[in-house]
């Protein structure tokens, strides 16, 4: 089992592209299938900009932590930021037919049905996704 | 043609094809550009009939589709026409899972999509 790998970034959109790219590299290095990488650089945009734009509301003064690790069959990832956290239990279905055209809301589905695994901390301010190495989810 | 940093513009008849030069629209700082451009298409250039052509596409993000719900929206006020085509099954899995296949006319390739669209009434 791989040691975590730890980096922060400042609440800047621009920088979602260097983690998402860093992030998959390691992953090919491993060689988790191609589907698997689709779905992890999708799912992490997707935490990356929660955490941004919600959590941490652009503010430059504050951090985007991302944690991850690789384990035989499967990477685990975690995106923290500094804001108040959110119910994600109770977050409105973007497929709804009254919410189909709303423009924003749909980064927790796709993370859901992306990700093998998709938990929050109780405060709702850090999201850890996991992903397994080659098996690709049959999304619902 | 007109050839812009994001987009390639191609007139095709009434219809205004369009294929993103991206493979991926997952950057805000793209997703802005691209929105942008698309928009100056409707607003600026007062083209109505828009076929938007993914075959460079390979990652998309939902702020991406939210672009792309609200360019539709500002089509149909226009009583104009937004068809896609040429996307790749990874990033129709994303239209489907979000439901937006149903919001979206989605062609296999651009010859199928362009038959589709409406003639002007002579």
């Amino acid at each position: 089992m791989d040691a975590w790998h730890s980096l922060k970034i400042p609440s800047i959109p621009e920088k979602i592209h260097d983690v998402e790219a860093s992030v998959a590299e390691v992953l090919e290095e491993h060689d988790f299938s191609g589907n698997a990488i689709f779905a992890v650089r999708l799912a992490l945009a997707e935490a990356l900009a929660n955490a941004i734009k919600h959590g941490n509301r652009q503010d430059p003064d504050k951090q985007v932590s991302v944690k991850f690790r690789i384990e035989n069959s499967s990477v685990t990832i975690s995106v923290r930021d500094e804001g108040e956290g959110f119910d994600y239990n109770n977050l409105p279905d973007p497929t709804a037919p009254d919410r189909l055209e709303l423009p924003s809301g749909r980064g927790v589905l796709l993370m859901r049905s992306y990700m093998d695994q998709v938990t929050y901390n109780d405060k709702g301010n850090e999201v850890t996704i996991v992903k397994g190495r080659g098996v690709e989810k049959c999304a619902q | 043609m007109t050839d812009q940093e994001r987009l390639l513009v191609e007139p095709v008849n009434e219809v205004t094809v369009i294929t993103f030069r991206d493979k991926k629209i997952l950057d805000e700082a793209v997703i802005q550009e691209v929105g942008d451009a698309l928009f100056d298409l409707v607003d600026k250039q007062y083209k109505t009939k828009l076929l938007l052509n993914f075959e460079n596409v390979e990652y998309l993000s939902s702020a991406a589709l939210g672009k792309l719900i609200t360019l539709n929206k500002r089509v149909k006020e226009e009583n104009g026409e937004l068809k896609l085509c040429n996307i790749i099954s990874e990033i129709y899995e994303v239209f489907r899972i979000t439901k937006l296949n149903r919001l979206f006319e989605i062609y296999d390739d651009m010859e199928q999509a362009l038959r589709r669209f409406k003639r002007r009434e002579s």
